[in-house]
């Protein structure tokens, strides 16, 4: 018998075995096979011995024992200025001083320029996941956080590319990142997320990740103007599995920069698991080892946090905690922070959302390395952590919070005209370099195609094609800008040539650079001064604006409005004639129904979309199937269900009365009762059918003659019912307060229904 | 950083922005004059939009100023590569890489020409460096 069968099972292992949760793999923590977050058994103990100012051991290896890593951080990490006084301070001190408002950034950078990679980790083990995000809050280089997308499509079509690339664009992404399902087509992507991205805004980082030579090759021609793909490992076996040394890198770095191109490199946990060689060291120790060698390299920033290791890492205990102490020490050290959330390392929604809030709240330089800006299936890097189908969840996020995660709200048109605009930019430009044309089906396809399932435009061949004609034109992007002015898209080409002069001036290369507007903003001239409340970044009257605004937002002119249709319905169905003032009546089967003051007035549905005028009939009908007589009577002084009920009980001839809300809240009322105290409640008003409101009626009659039915459940499958209808339940019972007047009498009113 | 330095880094950052005057491009055009018309008279080839020597030494001083000695450095060595023609540094990096090299000799030599043809001494300082631990870490050997 397995475990799955046993009879004695709790049914809500059932329930649990069922979540997306399931779907994830957890891991032992084991240090022995690297399954270890941080502080493993055999990470080493923190230390520095300096001869003659040369590092003779660090973190306990002895100089001729060191392998290359050990050896370049050694002589190009460690400032000797910093390193006595940073070595010898006590890691819960400085601990404490990442953490305090008095202490400012610059002083605590300096020490990590001095401190050795198990020292920096030993500082972090001191920080909570709380501390970890107020630290980082205080630690990013650059004060205004920014995010980047991906913008790929399954396809490699560049129609579909550029639309997408615009659409990114004008969402806000700083950076775009691209890269191919099939290696040649690395060029046809980076002109159409180039083309794409001047569509909608001046300034846009663009990177097409391929192999180094074509890549290098592609931010000459003046497609691409940054790269992030160069990978940094934290064990030499790694390393040199992943064909290079640090020496190689750091020339790479140096390449990239001699050719006016942005470069960070990748570094994250658990790739050194990955590849098989960890050397039982925790995560966050090799990862620190990564983050010393990229400060050693020179190169301005990193993308780390996991990254493709992203689910490995989450998969031991203290993860995500490990993954965020990354990011918080490339910060720590000074280095630019693309802080990962790129992966969707878990198929649990609830698990997504807890991983991104601690960036969110602190900020990084940017949030997600990148955000899947397409479907997840058009990801040609995989699904990330957020993806095209939960973009406003994300926006959500940013308004919940009043957090500026670098993105906006955008109008539906404004989308849409954007993305026609780099259709048409881009087919102009592809056509000039000689690609067939595009009809104009085959365009619509494309802009209002969510993915690449839905396009009709390139084929693969046809992109195919174009990019070994690319090649062989040696085609750049002045070409590209050529064409674009002449063709009529004089700003997109005017937004391409201030990226080329940006490149020129070389302003982009400093750390924690993006390019808004057209300028340049990085840690030099936009630096992080976070020094607690009062300081630092605060988002503006203007970016507020972008946050706080939504899609299907409701006002109370909204739900006014919504109201006239059905006002107009129901005014054929039935009508109320307010008579006399209402009196206590006499007949003891006598049932009364209390209704709101804007109940047939102002408000004609209930919050289930019910009509009044059915929901008063089916109240009057189980009455009279009950055996009582029903009498309906405005109650002006009250819209509170409580007291719409002991009102209307206190009416009538039997002592049980009914209120009910305009809204369809209703109870059963006796009229000994506390205000509080009723027979029967129905307060969950969007769930109530019309077969309930007969019942309740038909209930009702029976406490009239001093029977006691069985209580009416109206079924509640677990839905959010405050999330789908308080924002509606609240505005509708607001019309419905302000047109009480504590001083009303109750009416009678003459129910005459127009239909049968 | 101190308030002066501070100071000089406001007066002089973004150069593109504080100091278009005094940047030129590798082939000695002045930031305004890439500008569109000349794209599209074709009197400006991709060849002078690129970075200078002098535009990186510029942005190494920037850092040092902003306090950021190793991306400084990597910024002068990056301008002793500009005049580089990229096949010899695309051939730089590949020979730099685990398993190229099958002893120290070539990448010696290697350094030998940046420093003499190309005058680039530092590059030559961080080959001759790999040269050294790749001999002691036993980085030449064959990996395909």
């Amino acid at each position: 018998m397995t475990a799955n069968d046993r009879p004695n099972r709790w049914k809500r292992y059932e329930v649990w075995d069922a979540r997306p949760l399931r779907l994830d793999g957890f891991a032992a923590e084991d240090p022995e096979h690297g399954f270890c977050a941080a502080n493993s058994p055999y990470d080493p103990r923190p230390g520095l011995k300096v001869e003659d100012g040369r590092v003779v051991e660090m973190d306990g290896v002895a100089e001729a024992d060191f392998d290359m890593i050990d050896i370049f951080i050694a002589r190009h990490h460690l400032d000797p200025a910093a390193a006595t006084e940073a070595m010898a301070r006590d890691s819960l001190e400085v601990a404490r001083m990442l953490v305090d408002i008095d202490v400012p950034r610059r002083d605590v950078v300096r020490l990590a320029a001095g401190m050795t990679p198990a020292k920096l980790v030993e500082v972090l083990g001191h920080l909570n996941a709380t501390e970890l995000t107020f630290a980082n809050s205080k630690l990013r280089c650059r004060n205004r956080p920014a995010n980047q997308a991906h913008v790929t499509n399954a396809k490699d079509d560049p129609v579909q590319m550029a639309a997408d690339a615009a659409t990114a664009a004008l969402f806000g992404f700083d950076e775009i990142e691209t890269t191919v399902r099939v290696a040649r087509n690395g060029r046809s992507n980076a002109i159409a997320c180039a083309v794409g991205a001047a569509a909608a805004r001046n300034g846009t980082l663009i990177q097409c990740s391929v192999e180094e030579a074509e890549e290098l090759r592609l931010g000459m021609a003046g497609f691409t103007s940054y790269t992030e793909t160069m990978s940094v490992y934290g064990t030499e076996a790694t390393f040199v599995d992943g064909d290079d040394t640090p020496w190689s890198k750091a020339f790479l770095t140096a390449a990239y920069a001699s050719r006016g191109l942005k470069a960070r490199c990748t570094s994250g946990s658990s790739s050194e698991l990955l590849m098989g060689v960890h050397e039982r060291k925790s995560m966050l120790y090799l990862e620190a080892r990564c983050l010393c060698l990229q400060r050693a390299m020179g190169v301005q920033g990193t993308q780390n946090g996991g990254i493709d290791g992203a689910p490995l890492s989450a998969s031991v205990p203290g993860g995500l905690w490990e993954i965020l102490a990354e990011n918080v020490l490339a910060a720590w050290l000074d280095l630019e922070c693309a802080s990962g959330n790129d992966t969707r390392f878990t198929e649990s929604e609830i698990r997504v959302g807890a991983k991104i809030v601690p960036h969110l709240m602190s900020g990084t330089d940017f949030i997600c390395s990148g955000f899947g800006s397409v479907q997840a299936y058009d990801n040609s890097f995989n699904a990330s952590l957020f993806n095209g189908e939960e973009f406003e969840d994300f926006l959500a996020i940013q308004r919940d919070y009043l957090i500026d995660g670098g993105l906006s709200h955008v109008a539906e048109d404004d989308v849409l005209a954007c993305r026609q605009r780099a259709i048409d930019a881009v087919t102009a430009v592809l056509e000039g370099l000689g690609a067939a044309p595009l009809n104009e089906a085959q365009k619509q396809s494309v802009l209002l195609a969510s993915g690449s399932r839905e396009t009709d435009s390139f084929t693969p061949a046809g992109v195919a094609a174009l990019n070994a004609a690319l090649q062989a034109e040696r085609t750049t992007a002045l070409d590209v800008i050529r064409i674009l002015a002449r063709r009529g898209f004089e700003p997109e080409a005017e937004r391409l040539v201030m990226m080329l002069r940006q490149r020129a001036a070389g302003d982009y290369l400093q750390t924690s650079a993006i390019i808004r507007d057209g300028r340049v903003l990085s840690a030099v001239n936009d630096p992080n001064d976070y020094l607690g409340p009062g300081s630092g970044y605060r988002i503006s009257a203007e970016r507020r604006g972008a946050i706080a605004a939504m899609r299907n937002v409701l006002s109370s002119k909204e739900v006014l409005h919504q109201e006239t249709r059905p006002s107009r319905e129901e005014r054929r169905r039935y009508a109320l004639i307010e008579g006399g003032v209402a009196a206590k009546g006499s007949d003891a089967r006598e049932v009364v129904i209390g209704v709101s003051p804007a109940f047939g007035t102002k408000i004609h549905r209930t919050t289930a979309g019910l009509p009044l005028s059915q929901v008063l009939r089916r109240l009057m009908t189980g009455i009279a199937e009950g055996g009582g007589s029903a009498r309906v009577v405005r109650l002006g002084h009250t819209a509170d269900t409580s007291f719409l009920g002991l009102s209307a009980a206190r009416l009538a001839g039997s002592g049980i009365g009914i209120g009910i809300q305009a809204k369809g809240t209703t109870v059963i009322h006796r009229s000994d009762l506390a205000p509080h105290m009723n027979l029967e409640l129905f307060s969950m008003a969007p769930l109530i059918t019309l077969d309930d409101y007969q019942a309740i009626g038909r209930n009702a009659a029976l406490y009239a003659q001093r029977q006691a039915p069985e209580p009416i459940v109206v079924p509640y499958g677990g839905e959010a019912l405050g999330a789908r209808f308080h924002v509606r339940t609240a505005l509708l019972h607001a019309l419905d307060t302000e047109l009480s007047d504590p001083s009303a009498e109750p009416r009678d009113l003459e129910v005459r229904f127009h239909e049968s | 950083m101190s308030p002066e330095d501070r100071k000089q880094l406001e007066a002089r950052y973004p150069v593109g922005e504080k100091r278009p005057a005094e940047v030129h491009s590798r082939s000695w055009r002045r930031l305004d004059e890439i500008a569109l018309e000349a794209i599209v008279d074709g009197t400006l080839g991709i060849e002078d939009i690129g970075i200078s020597a002098e535009g990186l030494r510029r942005q190494a001083e920037i850092a040092r100023l902003a306090g950021r000695e190793t991306l400084a450095r990597n910024f002068d060595r990056a301008a002793e590569l500009v005049e580089v023609p990229s096949d010899l540094v695309l051939e730089v990096y590949e020979l730099l890489r685990p398993g190229r090299a099958a002893d120290e000799r070539p990448l010696l030599a290697m350094a030998a020409r940046m420093r003499e043809e190309h005058g680039a001494l530092r590059i030559a300082e961080l080959i001759e460096e790999a040269a050294g631990v790749y001999r002691r870490r036993g980085l030449f050997r064959k990996r395909f």
